[in-house]
């Protein structure tokens, strides 16, 4: 179920473009910045408000790999393994991380704590290696630093 | 050293706050083309100023307006705030430092374009870019800089942020069109829907770089005669091997070599061995080119290019196998799946890559890497498949002995890439 808050604020989206289609993605992001994912009721109540068939919602939601058709953890690490950051030490980061977390990247901790993911540059090669926990951006940052941020997390 | 131009202030705390950016005399070129412009007489200031745009294509930017039809009765402006060219930091660093600088450089193209409504298509993952971004367009429409009847002059304007969610192909301008529509990130066929003739719903629009669009509030303030004195002023965004990697601004044409240096010189004091000039989709130069011009020209000469003027520095110890897999890996990974030379080619190039990479390499394997650059050459429907062959010509003529030396010794398995687990590509990156 959508909240109220939430459908309203899709409503305002939709209102944003001439055709209905194009507040599909951020509407997906405001559900998923809500209750954390997508899910198949989510897919079909959003496919409703704009006027969607659901199979075109799935689609779209399945292409991009930050609309999440799957429950991630309750953190979501973003780790940078692009060349800037790997030059960077982002290997050494990541296994370090990999051991702090007891998980591989692309997967998430058994209590649902924390979802690791390897990504594309960030646009903040400036910071390398770098990391964005949840919406924060960290870097540089030393395995060890990069341990105790994700060891941190509740 | 000249001042800088298109940093000026972004490092001051509260040039994200509309007084501040006023008082340092913004919104001023805005008031002046308002006043005393024609819409035509700004894209021509444009022009004359040479502006090429800082997406990674090059285009001149005032050609790219006058494409525009004049008499279209709607008309749409698109800002790429995508950034996604690996090693390329500079639109992140001008929306968390200067973002009115944007907001302005909108304007002033709506007008001259005859627009009414502009998209800036924003990655997701620029939270605080965003943020600030959305501030500064807010504080524009109280301040009467957006919105309706702007500074009492019958010229209106809308911005809406619309975010981007986790593609690198959505930064192509066609696929960005796709995605901004509420489709899956896929490239149009050129022609027809060359965005300035039919770009976001079918409308001709005008689509271009955040730096670009930068670049033109100082053009109107200060004239094309100016800008082309200051260099005209290029944003490089340094990183890798160097000491404090930063995005650099210098007259277009800058060497390598100078650039390192700005950037605090070569990490550890060791010596370069190659770097990227234009981020990963261009060709990576070996030393020798350190004092070659990161210039449009020169660097097409050297089948490279200057692409998003993304300049990632490697020193002599990098393992350039290892660089170029990764490199191959991330097109194959955003590979959208829609034509058959890039998703299969690039699954190819990073399957021979992981063996010669896991000492299993093949002597004809590097045979096999160069007919597949030349097979993924000119036959990809879009420029991302094209990415692949540079690094790979690159690797076989100018690093060949480190491949040779992978497969000459059935070595252990070296340590591994972080991305190269090599497992099923993810089509639809
Ligand atoms: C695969 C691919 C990715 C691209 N990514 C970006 C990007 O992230 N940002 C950008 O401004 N241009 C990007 N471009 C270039 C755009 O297609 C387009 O040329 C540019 O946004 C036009 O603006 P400009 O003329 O101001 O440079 C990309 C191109 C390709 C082929
Ligand atoms: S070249 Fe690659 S990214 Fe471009 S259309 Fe073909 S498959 Fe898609
Ligand atoms: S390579 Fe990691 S932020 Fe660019």
């Amino acid at each position: 179920m959508l909240s109220e808050a939430v459908k309203r604020d899709i409503e305002a989206l939709r209102g944003r473009y001439p055709v209905a289609q194009s507040a599909l993605i951020p509407a997906l992001l405001r559900v998923q910045e809500e209750q954390g994912w997508v899910s198949p009721e989510a897919m079909a109540e959003v496919g409703r408000l704009l006027g969607l068939p659901v199979e075109v919602v799935a689609e779209v939601a399945s292409f991009y790999t930050l609309i999440f058709t799957e429950p991630p953890g309750r953190h979501v690490v973003q780790l940078c393994t692009n060349v800037s950051c790997m030059l960077s030490g982002a290997e050494a980061v990541r296994e370090r991380v990999e051991r702090a977390l007891g998980i591989r990247a692309g997967q998430t901790t058994p209590d649902g704590r924390v979802t690791l993911l390897a990504v594309e540059c960030l646009a903040a090669c400036d910071q390398a290696p770098c990391m964005i926990v949840d919406q924060q951006r960290h870097g540089p940052l030393s395995p060890e630093e990069a341990a105790r941020l994700v060891e941190e997390l509740d | 050293m000249a001042e800088p131009v298109l940093l000026r202030y972004v490092r001051e705390p509260d040039q994200g706050e509309i007084e501040a950016y006023e008082r340092r005399g913004g919104y001023a070129a805005l008031r002046r083309a308002l006043r005393e412009l024609s819409p035509d007489q700004v894209t021509d200031l444009v022009d004359r100023s040479q502006l090429r745009g800082r997406g990674g294509a090059g285009f001149p930017t005032g050609r790219k307006w006058k494409f525009v039809p004049k008499d279209a009765p709607v008309k749409y402006l698109v800002v790429n705030a995508d950034e996604g060219e690996p090693g390329t930091f500079k639109d992140r660093t001008l929306l968390e430092g200067d973002p009115h600088l944007l907001v302005e450089g909108i304007a002033l193209a709506a007008y001259a374009n005859g627009v009414r409504t502009a998209y800036v298509y924003i990655r997701r993952e620029f939270y605080e870019a965003r943020r600030k971004l959305e501030t500064a367009i807010a504080q524009a429409y109280q301040r009467g800089y957006l919105g309706q009847r702007i500074l009492g002059t019958d010229f209106s304007l809308d911005v809406y942020v619309h975010p981007g969610a986790g593609a690198y192909i959505a930064g192509e301008e066609t696929a960005l069109l796709e995605s901004l529509e509420g489709r899956r990130a896929m490239p149009r066929l050129k022609p027809p829907y060359f965005p300035a003739v039919m770009g976001l719903y079918s409308k001709p629009t005008v689509l271009n770089n955040v730096e670009t669009l930068c670049c033109v509030p100082w053009i109107v303030r200060e004239g094309p005669e100016w800008w082309l004195q200051q260099g005209p002023p290029q944003l490089y965004s340094v990183s890798g091997h160097v000491d404090r990697p930063q995005v650099v601004e210098a007259p277009l044409g800058t060497t390598a070599r100078e650039l390192i240096e700005r950037a605090g010189g070569v990490r550890g004091g060791r010596q370069v061995k190659a770097f990227y000039p234009g981020g990963t989709s261009s060709r990576p130069l070996p030393a020798r080119h350190l004092d070659v011009p990161l210039r449009h020209e020169e660097l097409a000469q050297l089948g490279s290019m200057l692409g998003s003027a993304a300049v990632i520095v490697m020193d002599e110890t990098t393992d350039m196998v290892k660089v170029i897999a990764r490199v191959c890996e991330f097109y194959r990974d955003e590979s959208c799946g829609k034509c058959t030379p890039c998703r299969e080619g690039t699954v190819w190039v990073t399957q021979i890559l992981d063996r010669i990479l896991h000492g299993r390499g093949r002597p004809e394997d590097l045979d096999l890497l160069a007919s597949l650059a030349r097979n993924m050459t000119g036959t990809c429907f879009c420029p991302l498949g094209e990415s692949v062959p540079p690094s790979l010509r690159a690797g076989l003529e100018d690093f060949r002995e480190e491949f040779e030396a992978y497969i000459r010794a059935a070595r252990e398995p070296v340590s591994m890439p972080v991305r190269l687990h090599l497992g099923a590509p993810a089509p639809g990156g």
